[in-house]
């Protein structure tokens, strides 16, 4: 008996110790992308006045916007920090113009171009530093026997820049409103979301109408025959087939044979599509079934005509539990990546994609391509993407559920 | 005009169209005469042969458009071109096409020709499409408008449109799978006309780079897929290995043992594993897990490679986890209470009847579950993509780097391509048969599951 009672006990404890591994992985996951990530949302700027020296720079105050960007206000920066730290030799001087990120240049031009009256004056900016300044101020400052990218010269000129209250941190609005780059300092995940957006929008337009008719056919008008069995099972099939085979059928049939062209939301789209057709069918049909047989009786016995009955009476019903199914496949859709792969929107896109048919990635493609960057703060910018995706799909995730508590319906 | 603007003015035809329907069944109606419908059901039958058929003839317009295009362009183009194989016209094709949007491609002077025809094809179809459609528009307007008379049975008629769209739209599901396995089957026939079944499914050196020249070494590369084979299985066998047993654990303690409070919140929390995309998992295989392994392994003196079998499948198990548990959940909850309170009642504990009574009751949904959760393992392409290598090495030591039948696919088809060299084709023919696998897997998984869910009902 004693042997047994223990036996029990051990079993317990085993489910239990399974139930808490997988409650620890969850935990473990999120607090190593949190750590890695949320750095990505602080940016590393060089706080300084610059004199925008008409002279130097050939602009005066009537100059047109294309006469600012042919300047060399590069040049103009290089001038600047060069007389600021006095670097020793041309080893030196490179070191400093690398601190530096090609951006900075880009914040001059844009500021005088918004104000031409600046030219001539001294101007205070906040200036992108390079990654790897980025990454020596948070990670490796005041670390001991670290490995850093920084030269002894460049931290004690930093270390000098931080005593006169120069470098500092700030909020990264650049992560949010810039495109992909390859400079991880100016690299955004502005052009991808917009690119997911158009994405999932042309998927919502084609699976809701679609899956709602298919699963509306399916539930109330299919016939019991071979031919809605085979749909049935094909529809059962298809939401287990692998994602890739997805992608071979928009690559093989959308691209190769209809012409559309590569990397567009548009044929992101429709491979998405049919990939979350599927759970919107079989939600959807979950959602007729649950209304009960009461209701389409009373619309009949009134003489409503069976299309009536389904659309006037039974759908508005099964709406709510449609919508969550939906949301549910739109969140799938969110995080797929393997399909999209094949259709080409992994290409390097630096533009953000105004329409539905211009060239875009979308947010876990992007996630991908960063995480194969050797770049160190490219990691960083990866787990931050990732904190940005997985905060879309808490918000679609509790939406769903929201709905379903709020437009349940006991029966 | 462009497809969007075209589809706008169908639409604002549609409304029209339905308030026209409507607004002349209603003037019928008020002379005293007793329509067969509602008003409404009129204007809707308008509004249907308004939308509905110039709507289907773009959608085919703008598939048909581009290859008959083309087709009109080879004509055009120089006699040395089109003497060539099918990729130079391609090329040629293409460059005519930048040449014509005036995409930063210098003007070529043999090419003018068809650039300029090409122009003017363009706008000659533009033309064309445009009247075409407005007039079928327009003429679905003006009918249908005329039909709208007292005995038209509009109800029945806008009913069974209606029928058969919904019908359209289901078949869609089926269309689908036989689009993926036209695609697949097609580009893998092309592929076992230069490469033989046998030595693909049999063979076991994998290399598909091919040479730019014939005479360099490697040239003809070779398509052995038992390695990718074998890394497919390792890599879902550790993954198994990790989700199985927690799994069914999860799913027993959850539904066996646990108060219904802990249930309510540890189910929802273990099902968030399963909605994590799973490049965000790949991330951290290669990034985390990866590394920890390595270190761990070097401590014990072993040689790790840096993107281990291992890693890639840990993780893959965690990711499965969920999928396993909610599955045999459902199974172990459909057995029904008479049997535990049977086992009850003979003495047993807790922990014998799960044993010894639900888990043999529960069998057959539990393998469907694990079957299904093994299908989803061999399918799964960014975690390996991410953590496992490429090299394709024929080994069982998990601590090794194997690749995957879905690396290869994303590997051999990400990037540029041209659609007749072995290289792309072949990652059709892997696709044909992860598709097929993954299939029969998931087939053979459903009517367990469903047959056994039908014996306790």
């Amino acid at each position: 008996m004693k042997r047994r009672r223990s036996a029990e006990k051990r079993f317990r404890v085993y489910g239990l110790i399974s139930v808490l591994f997988g409650l620890l992985c969850l935990v473990v996951l999120f607090g190593d992308i949190l750590s890695k990530g949320l750095a990505a949302f602080s940016q590393t700027v060089i706080r300084t006045e610059v004199v925008l020296d008409a002279d130097y720079l050939g602009l005066n105050k009537n100059s047109s916007s294309d006469e600012i960007r042919a300047a060399n206000f590069e040049g103009l920066l290089k001038n600047h920090f060069k007389e600021m730290v006095q670097p020793d030799g041309r080893k030196e001087r490179r070191q400093l113009y690398s601190m530096i990120s090609a951006g900075a240049a880009w914040q001059l031009i844009e500021a005088v171009q918004a104000n031409p009256g600046l030219i001539g004056q001294a101007v205070t900016f906040d200036l992108i530093a390079d990654d790897d300044v980025d990454q020596w101020l948070k990670h490796d400052r005041g670390v001991e026997g670290i490995n850093t990218r920084m030269s002894e010269v460049q931290i004690a000129w930093m270390e000098s820049w931080i005593e006169q209250g120069m470098l500092t941190t700030r909020f990264n609005t650049l992560f949010f409103t810039n495109g992909d780059s390859r400079e991880p300092e100016l690299a955004g995940i502005h052009g991808a979301i917009k690119g997911t957006f158009l994405t999932l929008l042309v998927t919502f337009l084609l699976s809701f109408p679609i899956g709602v008719a298919a699963a509306i056919y399916l539930e109330e008008f299919a016939p019991k025959n071979r031919i809605t069995e085979i749909v049935e099972i094909n529809i059962n099939n298809l939401a287990a087939v692998p994602s890739i085979t997805f992608g071979l059928l928009g690559l093989a049939i959308f691209i190769n044979i209809f012409g559309v062209s590569r990397s567009t939301p548009l044929v992101g789209g429709l491979v998405l599509t049919l990939m979350t057709l599927p759970t919107i069918i079989i939600s959807g049909r979950a959602a007729i079934k649950a209304v009960p047989p009461s209701i389409r009786e009373a619309a009949f016995g009134l003489g409503a005509s069976k299309v009536q009955v389904v659309f006037h009476h039974v759908l508005p019903l099964a709406l709510p539990g449609m919508l969550t199914g939906t949301i549910i496949g739109m969140a799938q859709a969110l995080g797929e990546t393997a399909p999209l792969l094949m259709i080409g929107m992994i290409a390097f896109v630096v533009d953000v994609p105004g329409f539905i048919n211009d060239p875009s990635t979308v947010l876990p493609v992007q996630i991908f391509l960063w995480s194969d960057s050797p770049e160190r703060a490219f990691t960083e910018r990866t787990s931050g993407a990732i904190i940005v995706l997985l905060g879309f799909l808490v918000v679609m995730n509790t939406a769903a559920v929201m709905l379903r508590r709020r437009l349940e319906r006991r029966w | 005009m462009n497809y969007s603007s075209l589809i706008i003015v169908v639409l604002i035809l549609l409304g029209a169209g339905y308030l026209l329907g409507r607004n002349r069944a209603r003037a019928i109606a008020g002379q005293g005469v007793k329509l067969h419908s509602l008003p409404t059901h009129y204007g809707a039958l308008v509004a249907l042969w308004t939308g509905l058929p110039p709507l289907l003839l773009l959608l085919l317009w703008a598939l048909a458009e581009g290859p008959v295009v083309d087709h009109l362009l080879v004509a055009q183009l120089p006699e040395a071109v089109q003497q060539g194989s099918s990729a130079d016209i391609q090329l040629a094709i293409s460059k005519v096409h930048n040449l014509a949007s005036a995409a930063g491609v210098g003007a070529v002077a043999e090419l003018q020709p068809a650039v300029e025809h090409l122009v003017a094809l363009e706008s000659r179809a533009n033309i064309l499409h445009s009247g075409v459609v407005l007039s079928l528009a327009l003429l679905g307007v003006a009918v249908t408008w005329r039909r709208v008379q007292p005995q038209l049975r509009a109800r029945s008629e806008v009913e069974g449109i209606v029928r058969k769209l919904l019908f359209a739209s289901s078949g869609i599901a089926v269309l689908t799978t036989l689009g993926i396995l036209a695609s697949v089957l097609f580009e893998a026939w092309m592929f076992f006309g230069k490469v033989s079944v046998f030595e693909f499914l049999f063979g076991t050196s994998w290399s598909p780079q091919i040479a730019l020249r014939a005479d360099q070494s490697g040239s003809s590369g070779s398509f052995g897929a038992v390695p990718l084979f074998a890394g497919t299985l390792l890599i879902s066998a550790i993954a198994m290995f990790i989700a199985v047993p927690i799994g069914l654990m999860s799913a027993i303690y959850l539904s066996e043992y646990a108060s219904p409070r802990v249930r309510s919140y540890a189910k929802p929390a273990l099902e968030i594993l399963a909605g994590i995309p799973t490049v965000v998992y790949g991330f951290f295989a290669a990034l985390t897990v990866a590394p920890v392994i390595r270190s761990i392994g070097a401590s014990w003196g072993l040689e790790v490679s840096s993107e281990s079998a291992l890693a890639a499948g840990l993780v893959m198990g965690v990711m499965i986890i969920p999928f396993v548990s909610s599955l045999s959940d459902d199974v172990i909850n459909a057995v029904p209470q008479s049997l535990r309170d049977g086992s009850y009642g003979l003495g047993a504990t807790r922990s014998e009847t799960v044993r010894q009574v639900v888990i043999p009751a529960a069998l057959p949904g539990i393998v469907g579950a694990v079957m299904l959760a093994v299908s989803r393992a061999i399918g799964e392409t960014m975690i390996v993509a991410m953590a496992a290598g490429l090299a394709a090495n024929l080994t069982l030591n998990p601590l090794d780097s194997v690749t995957t039948v879905t690396v290869q696919i994303v590997t051999l088809l990400v990037g540029d391509q041209e659609f007749d060299s072995p290289k792309t084709l072949a990652a059709f023919a892997l696709g044909l048969v992860l598709f097929l696998v993954t299939l029969v897997l998931n087939y053979v998984a459903l009517k367990i599951v469903q047959k056994y869910r039908e014996q306790y009902d």
